[in-house]
């Protein structure tokens, strides 16, 4: 048996390890036999038992993830919400303090360069949180679009270690962490808030966000505070379930949730409204942003309703959410074809704990897209018939 | 270091051949090792019962979360029969790699020509990595 050409993530082994940064956790993730795999140059838990197992326990219980490959670049200043207006293409200077929004940084063409989450900690502080592998070029790019405002960008990735309690039960494990006023306010914590607070003892950022489709909570801590807290949080976690989580889990769970992940869903190629996630982009701020001209184009043809020229213009193609009737498991860079022709490409596709048969997230034509009839996805040479379904393809009962 | 019994013969592609000593019938699977460095398989693609198969050959598929993997036929000769649990329940392959999880067995025309012993793979996957 030999591994195909398909491997997405490769387990990591030996001497290349040096290639790689770790994080302040690698020692943790080692002790508990984690297979490391490398992701964005760094050197990650891909899984520590059975993945399947991590991604239930997220369903049902909670899960642990180290995500501190993450970047963490702060905008501070009188005008740093405005300087956010420009370089994004959300309205963050409307945003509340203590509460934080999904938006995206796009190039000129409105070729998505980064998706992010903005936290507004203070009147004039906003911490942006971006894809490890684009961390470094998002810092780059805000400090030159902030530069006319004054505003501050400053790349504190290195400060920051950041922890992710995900799943039904992740307040249940918090509240009996966290003092002092932070305790109150947890149960009380409003999907996408932040509070500062301190958790076992360790000062934190506790923001009520994931990746995950579940409730949860991620936890900004020093680095040096990482190991500790990992430790208080799996004694604290014992009884409830709570199951240290990989990349790989993370992945389905995600893709479950029908979230987009950058380098699959979202590259320089697509725009928000290929994704299908055009509500991010608003056209209602005042001033110019990044972009605008060339997504204010393709806006125009989506809400039109005259379908002449899309293929030029608009959102040429569609993200759908496919289902596989068969068992075999459409993945990243699978044809999309009907009749025999291409009409598209898949972008994530893994097999659903939560369905029970392969989901893909896939790119296909908008006239592919609207009747759905006759899908399949090529998977190494046969045409396996799939499904389009609406997404998210899982959603947590409330 | 995962498991890899003294009574199997090995290949580099990571499958186990077992009754290569008492006849002409193998029975065929994937290592320990192989299952590990996989995570949990959902889907395993065996040979056709009656097909003539070629050492070397791609004669299957084991997919897992993350990967999709060819399974090569570690020798000359035809399939006899094949594992229908496994089929049905692709973790046998992580549980029990080298009992509940075998793939297929081949009616062999002659020994194949390279085939480690369980010091020879383990000295191998060690290498590996």
């Amino acid at each position: 048996m030999t591994e195909g050409e398909d491997a997405l993530i490769r387990p990591f082994r030996g001497a290349s390890a040096i290639m790689s940064r770790s994080t302040p956790l690698r020692e943790v993730h080692e002790s508990l036999g984690a297979t490391l795999t490398d992701f964005a140059g760094w050197l990650m838990p891909l899984r520590y038992g059975s993945e399947s197992a991590e991604h239930d326990a997220v369903r049902t219980a909670a899960g642990l993830f180290d995500l501190s490959h993450m970047g963490e670049i702060f905008v501070t200043g009188p005008r740093a919400g405005e300087a956010l207006d420009y370089a994004l293409v959300g309205r963050l200077s409307t945003l509340g303090p203590g509460r934080a929004r999904y938006t995206m940084m796009v190039n000129e063409v409105g070729g998505i360069l980064d998706d992010l989450i903005v936290y507004r900690l203070g009147d004039e502080e906003f911490m942006v949180v971006a894809n490890a592998a684009n961390a470094p070029m998002v810092a780059r790019e805000l400090t030159e679009r902030a530069q006319p405002s004054g505003a501050v960008v400053e790349d504190r990735s290195d400060d920051y270690a950041l922890i992710a309690v995900q799943g039904p039960r992740s307040v249940e494990i918090l509240r009996g962490l966290t003092e002092g006023g932070a305790a109150a306010e947890l149960d009380g914590l409003k999907y996408y808030a932040i509070i500062p607070g301190t958790v076992a003892g360790v000062s934190a950022l506790i923001a009520r966000t994931g990746y995950t489709g579940e409730d949860g909570f991620e936890l900004f801590v020093r680095p040096q505070d990482a190991a500790p807290l990992w430790q208080a949080l799996s004694e604290a976690g014992k009884e409830t379930g709570l199951t240290p989580a990989g990349l790989s889990s993370r992945d389905t769970l995600r893709l479950e949730a029908g979230m987009p992940l950058y380098g699959n869903e979202l590259t320089t190629e697509t725009t928000p409204f290929d994704a299908g996630l055009g509500r991010v982009v608003r056209f209602d701020k005042p001033g110019d942003f990044v972009g605008r001209a060339a997504l204010a184009k393709i806006a125009q043809h989506e809400t039109g309703t005259e379908e002449t020229g899309a293929e030029e213009t608009g959102a040429s193609r569609r993200l759908v959410g496919l289902v596989a009737r068969g068992r075999r498991v459409p993945r990243h860079g699978y044809p999309v074809t009907r009749g025999g022709e291409v009409v598209g490409e898949v972008t994530s596709g893994a097999p659903s704990r939560s369905l029970g048969r392969p989901i893909a997230l896939a790119y296909i034509s908008r006239t592919a897209a609207e009747s759905g009839d006759g899908l399949a996805v090529d998977i190494r040479g046969a045409q396996e018939p799939v499904d389009i379904v609406d997404l998210p393809f899982y959603r947590r009962s409330k | 270091m995962s498991s890899i019994p003294e009574d199997l013969s090995y290949t580099k592609e990571h499958e186990w051949l077992a009754g290569l000593d008492d006849g002409m019938t193998v029975t065929v699977g994937i290592t320990a090792h192989a299952a590990e460095q996989l995570g949990d398989v959902v889907y395993v693609q065996v040979p056709e019962v009656g097909a003539t198969v070629t050492a070397g050959d791609a004669v299957g598929e084991v997919e897992s979360t993350k990967s999709v993997s060819d399974i090569f036929s570690p020798v000359d000769g035809e399939v006899v029969e094949t594992n229908p649990a496994v089929v049905d329940d692709p973790s046998l392959v992580n549980s029990d790699p080298y009992g509940e999880g075998w793939l297929f067995r081949v009616r062999i025309e002659h020994e194949p020509d390279e085939v480690l012993s369980a010091a020879e793979y383990g000295a191998f996957i060690s290498g590996e990595s």
